[in-house]
């Protein structure tokens, strides 16, 4: 179903979009509804809105990241938002502020929306205890990046027409990937059946316990999966701390063609990028028919158009 | 008078000094060094216990004295806390001995060990000189130094162990850092063993415990927090252990953490290795699930673990394989504190809530009054040769005075510390101290706070 963008709007009983945890089957689906609807707006050639006229939503990146920066900016952009990036490295912490002395300086600048990403977990819930306005979490450490999630649903549900039933194998290094929680928390409350699939150094612990199946072979977890979503290994992990070497690493986990040909024929292929071809996913595979990797980067733009609609229909004098 | 008494005098002063004599009847005495809990009397005068028992009633209190009728109250030796961080020297802004020392008074606690984990370490004759005489100065409590058992705490060359010794340290111990090397930790055994010095050890693997800021397990995961492994603690332990066995000094671990240690320990302590163990009233009292959405407020070393753990430490502490309860005091303030979890301190504060926080464990029918009061002053006096821990009649009257069953609430603001880093905001307590006694003088009033 598809909803019209400034349609009535669908109730998001939240102020902030932390995590993927805090969010009902039914705030996801109402969430997909509404980007659905501006994937269209987006491939139109008007692509600016005015529901968020008048906003000022800051972008404060602690860890850089172009893709996720600018996805969230166009996103706020078309919706009419004004909106400022702050690109705050390591130096600012060096310097001795810390994220709280960062968030009491943005809130006396009176923003409406704050899209945070950070290297520690946690560090977006503690930032949105301290500003009044809304806080997006853009990606906290190894614990949840929510917009990630929605838009990687987005794309499986446009393709496959439904979430519930289906059988979804993330694999690569889970360990530090806040894509894979968040992937894993979205895809059990909407009834997919989710597989993790890495070497046991790459694996939290109890990670049997979030609710997936655990496999340690590709070959036997990529099996029937009706999705593959590779995830990205971290060059500085590559090099015999967690896994002994880039070729060993790709040659058992991985994605070829031959290790994709086990799953289901019309699986789809996923990355949250940036990718590292010949490391954990093959370049044939990556451009592949089966790869919807280039259309999650346009479903994240819709995704997060969608979040910031929602989250400001909550902001005081909406 | 407590609180607001300028902190001029010394518990030495005390016993010179002319305090009228302070008397308690019809209250339930507890002292683990001789076995009694029972209602009676206790007399004291010029700093010492002069009479004690079920016979001392008011009537053969001498002229002047206060009298103080205990009903429904408990008498127990003063608490001998034996992990205390204070700021000073090098970090005043988040605790002195004197604020700590207030601290410690309205929590019981009459005797604190000071750690080494300094600016400048305490490491050296002259230093070990210093926090004494500052003690002197400021403390309204008993304060003993623990010795660097390494030089810097860099977990290489040993300290002179014998002239710290002589100047006053209770024991050695390299603080917050293990003595990664086994061979220098055998050598510093060895040598204090003929000091009959006491080496106290911190015993956590830092390669095992890596980037890990909490416990490892399913929470960690869910968090997306990197986890400490119990192994991290019993590795360390075993090789302790082992190495206690060759070289054959006293070792007291100092705060141990998971249950799988418990084994381990028994082994050490059924040979008859001369081996002790304590634990922090945190691993006492709170678990994992305690952390919620990142407080950093339950961000210790060692780390809270499982309810498992927990309740495995408790039935150690019960039975005494576990001999000692410390409260881990470690004073931080927002700059170390205020951060995301995983770059945030470890450490909380705990003087004030010791007693109460313990007293949880006698509420739920865990853990005996007598063995608490044991854990928290008879065994620690035992262990540094300290000569509190008891109400016996000549003893020094450092005592504490405490309802058992009065309910409060922890409140951060009114909490004497410098910093306010409590685990237990908000917290609701059963038991509450009434009076701290330090040589006869009291020290802490709850009556007039």
């Amino acid at each position: 179903m598809t909803i019209a963008p400034n349609s009535p709007p669908a109730h998001f009983p939240h102020r902030h979009l932390l995590g993927i945890d805090q969010l009902s089957p039914a705030d996801i689906a109402n969430l997909l509804d509404l980007a659905d609807g501006f994937v269209d707006i987006n491939r139109q050639v008007e692509k600016k809105l005015t529901t968020l006229r008048g906003r000022t939503q800051i972008n404060l990146f602690f860890e850089a990241s172009t893709r996720t920066q600018s996805s969230f900016e166009l996103a706020g952009k078309r919706l009419g938002a004004d909106v400022m990036n702050m690109s705050v490295g390591s130096s600012s912490v060096k310097k001795g502020e810390t994220l709280l002395d960062t968030a009491v300086t943005l809130h006396a600048m009176h923003p409406d929306l704050i899209v945070v990403r950070h290297l520690s977990a946690g560090a977006v819930e503690l930032l949105a205890k301290k500003v009044g306005c809304s806080v997006v979490n853009a990606g906290d450490g190894a614990h949840e990046h929510p917009t990630q999630a929605l838009l990687d649903a987005l794309t499986i549900r446009r393709h496959k027409g439904k979430l519930q039933g289906l059988t979804v194998a993330i694999c690569g290094d889970v360990l530090h990937s806040r894509v894979a929680r968040s992937n894993i928390g979205l895809l059990n409350a909407v009834g997919a059946r989710v597989r993790v699939i890495a070497p046991s150094t790459l694996l939290p612990a109890a990670v049997d316990r979030l609710g997936v199946e655990v496999f340690r072979d590709i070959r036997t977890g990529i099996k029937d999966a009706d999705v593959v979503m590779m995830l990205r290994l971290q060059r500085e992990r590559m090099q015999g701390a967690l896994v002994p070497s880039v070729r060993e690493y790709f040659r058992f986990f991985g994605l070829d063609a031959e290790k994709l040909a086990l799953a289901r024929p019309d699986a789809l292929v996923m990355h949250p990028g940036p990718m590292n071809r010949g490391v954990e996913i093959d370049s044939d595979v990556a451009d592949g028919p089966q790869s919807v990797i280039r259309e999650q980067v346009e479903m994240g733009v819709a995704v997060r158009m969608a979040v910031l609609d929602a989250l400001a229909r909550n902001l005081p004098n909406a | 008078m407590a609180g607001t008494t300028p902190f001029w005098g010394t518990p030495e002063r005390f016993e010179r000094e002319q305090v009228a004599p302070i008397g308690f009847h019809n209250v339930r005495l507890v002292d683990p060094a001789t076995g009694r809990d029972e209602t009676g009397g206790l007399l004291i005068e010029r700093g010492r216990i002069a009479d004690v028992g079920p016979n001392v009633t008011a009537d053969v209190f001498p002229k002047g004295t206060e009298v103080m009728d205990g009903r429904g109250k408990v008498l127990a030796p003063g608490l001998i806390d034996m992990r205390v961080f204070t700021g000073e020297p090098g970090f005043e802004h988040r605790e002195t001995i004197a604020s700590a020392s207030r601290a410690a008074a309205a929590g019981g606690v009459t005797t604190m060990i000071c750690m080494p984990d300094t600016d400048p370490v305490i490491d050296d004759v002259a230093l070990v000189d210093y926090v004494q005489r500052l003690a002197r100065g400021t403390a309204i409590v008993r304060v003993r130094p623990m010795a660097a058992l390494t030089r810097d705490l860099a977990g290489t060359e040993m300290t002179e162990i014998g002239l710290l010794s002589a100047a006053g340290a209770v024991a050695f111990t390299n603080g917050r850092r293990p003595i990664t090397n086994a061979q220098a930790m055998r050598r510093a055994l060895t040598y204090a063993r003929d000091f009959d010095a006491l080496v106290v050890h911190h015993p956590e693997d830092p390669d095992l415990v890596g980037e890990g800021v909490m416990h490892e397990g399913e929470t960690a995961t869910r968090l997306g927090l990197p986890g400490i492994p119990a192994e991290a603690e019993t590795v360390m332990l075993s090789r302790d252990l082992k190495l206690v066995g060759l070289a054959g000094g006293r070792y007291h671990a100092a705060q141990l953490s998971a249950a799988a240690s418990l084994k381990t320990l028994r082994r050490a302590k059924e040979k008859h290795l001369p081996v002790t163990a304590g634990v922090s009233i945190n691993n006492l009292t709170l678990n994992e699930n305690d952390i919620g959405a990142y407080r950093t407020f339950v961000k210790l070393s060692p780390p809270l673990r499982s309810e498992e753990d927990r309740r495995g430490l408790v039935e150690a502490l019960a039975d005494g394989l576990i001999d000692v309860i410390v409260s881990s005091h470690d004073p931080q303030d927002v700059e170390t504190k205020r951060h995301p979890f995983a770059e945030a301190e470890n450490g909380a504060i705990g003087l004030e809530t010791l007693l109460a926080a313990a007293l949880r464990l006698y509420h739920s029918g865990d853990v005996p009054l007598i063995r608490l009061i044991d854990a928290m002053s008879t065994r620690p006096a035992a262990l540094l040769g300290l000569e509190g821990g008891s109400l016996e009649a000549g003893r020094p009257a450092d005592v504490v005075y405490f309802d058992p069953d009065m309910p409060w609430i922890v409140d951060a603001d009114e909490l004497s510390s410098r910093s306010k880093n409590t685990p237990f905001e908000n917290a609701r307590m059963q038991g509450r101290v009434l009076r701290t006694i330090v040589a006869g003088r009291t020290v802490y009033d709850y009556g007039s706070d």
